[in-house]
């Protein structure tokens, strides 16, 4: 029988050159003579060890990486793939403390399996929960979900089911499922990470969210930004419906659902999800005014469930498993688990799922093991661009969603960026407003403007102008957007600055520059 | 500046661009819903989604020219004008940033002759922003010609763009 050999598919790992490593030890072995398969699986999310090649070996996967072409040929005179120790071996995958020490219930299967066998995906407890909720009334899917606690990993927070009962409990005949694949927060890849490495998870939850709901069509609005990702869910749709398990009648339930892909086109803000539903529309993505809410006025007008990619996808083992399984995890209001993203300058970025309640000191030092760099810490950012600025003392905040927000930061979507003591926290307070300004959809005031007002007097600091005056501006025009601005967009970039003013003044502090003096 | 009525630089190499949008709106039904999609394809086809076109797809869809051209005008994917044959993307989002980013890109726009966000006059490059590609682990990080590419210096990027030219 040959020999099972892992190298990822996942967009990370070949933008180190895992392509090009699994086509070097396939044609080593045939060079060799040797019985291999290559299968191409997702990332196991220990990014700094990409690419990483496994093999199997006695019941076992054992890790190498992170593997460079160069490197291929000693692998096979070391004898990888009968386990043969290696500079690179790191034993057995799942006793890596930095994947051993995780809770994975959501990426349970990414880089497990082969993300686009179907075989494979039911043989590691894929499809049971769709079993179990085509057996259980609509309602009863529903309810499962909110007795779970699971709340939208997007960064709102919002209880998952209660918008479910919404949408359910309306009458149209049409209802919507939306999956908001347009992780466009700097930080993140978690999103990424299932629609490459498990992407029958996310149609899963989706097909359960359309039983429960009513709904029979589902869209999933992926950013351009992710190629990969959107060929594969794609492929991944196409699986589905042969295996009869989209279309007319799910899996002989009589329950129809179909699903499609919509790609955006570099816009931010169509991660806010009523401009999402705008560009699924084919129209700008500029932010509706709430009310009406999606649940009840949507996609097309219609009662729509929009959903994150996370949240869809921790559905499945929620109806597989149960609700108390699921909810036995995590602290406070918050429950479950949450994939953390590590990125940044850090060690050993990737990605880590935990029960809420771990402290951030844990995952930046702990599982991140630090700067890159060396250097000292100085910042992390969490929850992407319009997320808050922590300072070291912070660190042992837990991450939580209401923990966090008491600290004045919050989780959003689980990103955690580091930063070592070279950041210049007035030149990051400037670029949140540019970004705002760039990703702005432009239809209120305080943002479309804000932003470029905010840019410009955080430059006169920068350079030294009226400095006190110029941070009172700031920090009154950082209440304007707040209070005033349609969306997060424009309503969450004062966190990055006000989180910036508040704990590092110091780098506000700037003296004159020689032609600002003149 | 090249001429612009020289048929190399037209867009599409020579192909209208009125016939090559209808093409594209009536492979997706005609629908307007499938707009972005649309010009995804169209901009795929031949390199941009030029004024030319706008007409002939709000008459196929039944919607206004403006609608259209608010809609191109809206996202940063879709351009009027064709770029270089090699595009470059390079991420200056924070943790691309928190790895070094800035200074890549000043170094990689001084090596390649371009300032950030335009072409080359030979159309050989175009670098442009891009806020996030999902590497964020694998700072710094860039795509080149739809290939992404992660942990990068200068030298790393610039072998993937003189790969990309081959």
């Amino acid at each position: 029988m040959s020999i099972k050999v892992y190298v990822p598919r996942d967009s990370a790992a070949l933008s180190v050159g895992a392509d090009e490593v699994a086509t070097r030890i396939a044609r080593e072995a045939e060079t060799r003579g040797l019985d291999i398969r290559v299968v191409r699986n997702g990332s196991r999310g220990m990014l700094w060890l990409e690419p990483l090649v496994e093999v199997e070996h006695d019941g076992k996967r054992l890790a190498y990486g992170p593997v460079a072409t160069g490197d291929v040929a000693s692998l096979f005179e070391a004898g990888f793939l009968e386990g043969g120790d290696h500079a690179l071996a790191h034993g057995v995958t799942e006793e890596i403390p930095y994947f051993a020490n995780q809770e994975r219930l959501t990426f349970a299967r990414v880089g497990v399996i082969d993300p686009l066998d179907l075989a494979d995906y039911e043989a590691h407890g894929g499809l049971k929960g769709l079993r179990k909720a085509l057996a259980m009334k609509p309602g009863e899917v529903v309810e499962e979900v909110v007795e779970s606690g699971l709340r939208g990993r997007g960064g709102a927070g919002f209880p998952t089911g209660i918008k479910w009962r919404t949408v359910a409990g309306l009458p149209e005949d049409q209802k919507y499922i939306c999956c908001n694949a347009d992780e466009g927060d700097s930080g993140t890849f978690a999103d990424r990470m299932i629609m490459e490495g498990d992407p029958s998870c996310l149609i899963e939850g989706m097909v359960i969210a359309g039983i429960a709901a009513g709904a029979t069509e589902g869209y999933i609005y992926i950013r351009s930004e992710y190629p990969d990702a959107i060929a594969t869910m794609k492929a991944a749709i196409r699986g589905w419906e042969e295996a009869g398990l989209l279309g007319d009648s799910v899996d002989g339930s009589g329950h129809a659902f179909r699903l499609f892909v919509r790609t955006g086109a570099g816009a931010y803000i169509c991660g806010e999800e009523s401009s999402m539903l705008e560009s699924i529309e084919g129209k700008r993505g500029t932010v509706r005014t709430k009310p009406p809410i999606p649940a009840i006025a949507g996609l097309f007008g219609k009662p729509t469930v929009v959903n994150n990619v996370l949240s869809l996808a921790s559905v499945p083992v929620i109806l597989s498993e149960g609700a108390a399984f699921y909810k036995d995890y995590g602290m406070g209001r918050s429950r479950g688990t949450q994939p953390f993203q590590i990125a940044g300058n850090v060690k050993n970025g990737g990605l880590v799922e935990k029960a809420f309640g771990i402290s951030l000191r844990e995952l930046i030092e702990g599982f991140g093991g630090g700067t890159a760099s060396g250097r000292p810490f100085r910042t992390a950012q969490l929850g992407g661009p319009l997320g808050a600025y922590v300072s070291e003392d912070m660190l042992d905040l837990p991450a939580d969603y209401e923990a966090l927000a008491e600290g004045g930061a919050m989780l959003g979507h689980g990103g955690i960026v580091v930063f070592d003591d070279t950041v210049d926290m007035a030149e990051m307070a400037r670029f949140a407003f540019e970004f705002c300004q760039i990703e702005s959809c432009g239809k209120c005031t305080p943002c479309r403007v804000g932003a470029v007002r905010g840019k410009e007097t955080v430059e006169k600091i920068l350079a030294g102008i009226d400095v006190a005056a110029n941070i009172a501006l700031v920090e009154d025009l950082c209440d304007t957007m707040t209070d005033g601005s349609l969306c997060a967009m424009g309503g969450l970039t004062p966190m990055p600055v006000r989180s910036a003013i508040r704990l590092f003044p110091e780098d506000f502090d700037r003296a004159p520059s020689a032609v600002a003096a003149e | 500046m090249a001429n612009p009525y020289l048929k190399d630089d037209a867009p599409g190499g020579g192909v209208d661009p009125a016939t090559a949008a209808e093409a594209v709106c009536a492979r997706h039904g005609n629908d307007p819903a499938a707009l972005l999609e649309i010009l995804h394809e169209l901009q795929h086809d031949i390199g941009c989604t030029p004024q030319a076109a706008l007409p002939a797809i709000a008459n196929a869809l039944n919607i206004s020219r403006a609608e259209v051209h608010g809609v191109v005008s809206f996202y940063h994917d879709f351009h009027e004008t064709p770029g270089g044959r090699i595009t470059v993307k390079i991420c200056r989002a924070e943790a691309c940033q928190s790895m070094g980013a800035l200074k890549l890109i000043e170094a990689i726009c001084r090596r390649n002759g371009i300032a950030l966000g335009e072409t080359s006059a030979d159309k050989r490059i175009t670098i442009e922003p891009v806020y996030c590609l999902g590497n964020c682990a694998l700072s710094p990080a860039a795509m080149v010609n739809g290939r992404l590419h992660g942990r990068l210096d200068e030298t790393r990027l610039q072998a993937a763009i003189d790969g990309a030219a081959t």
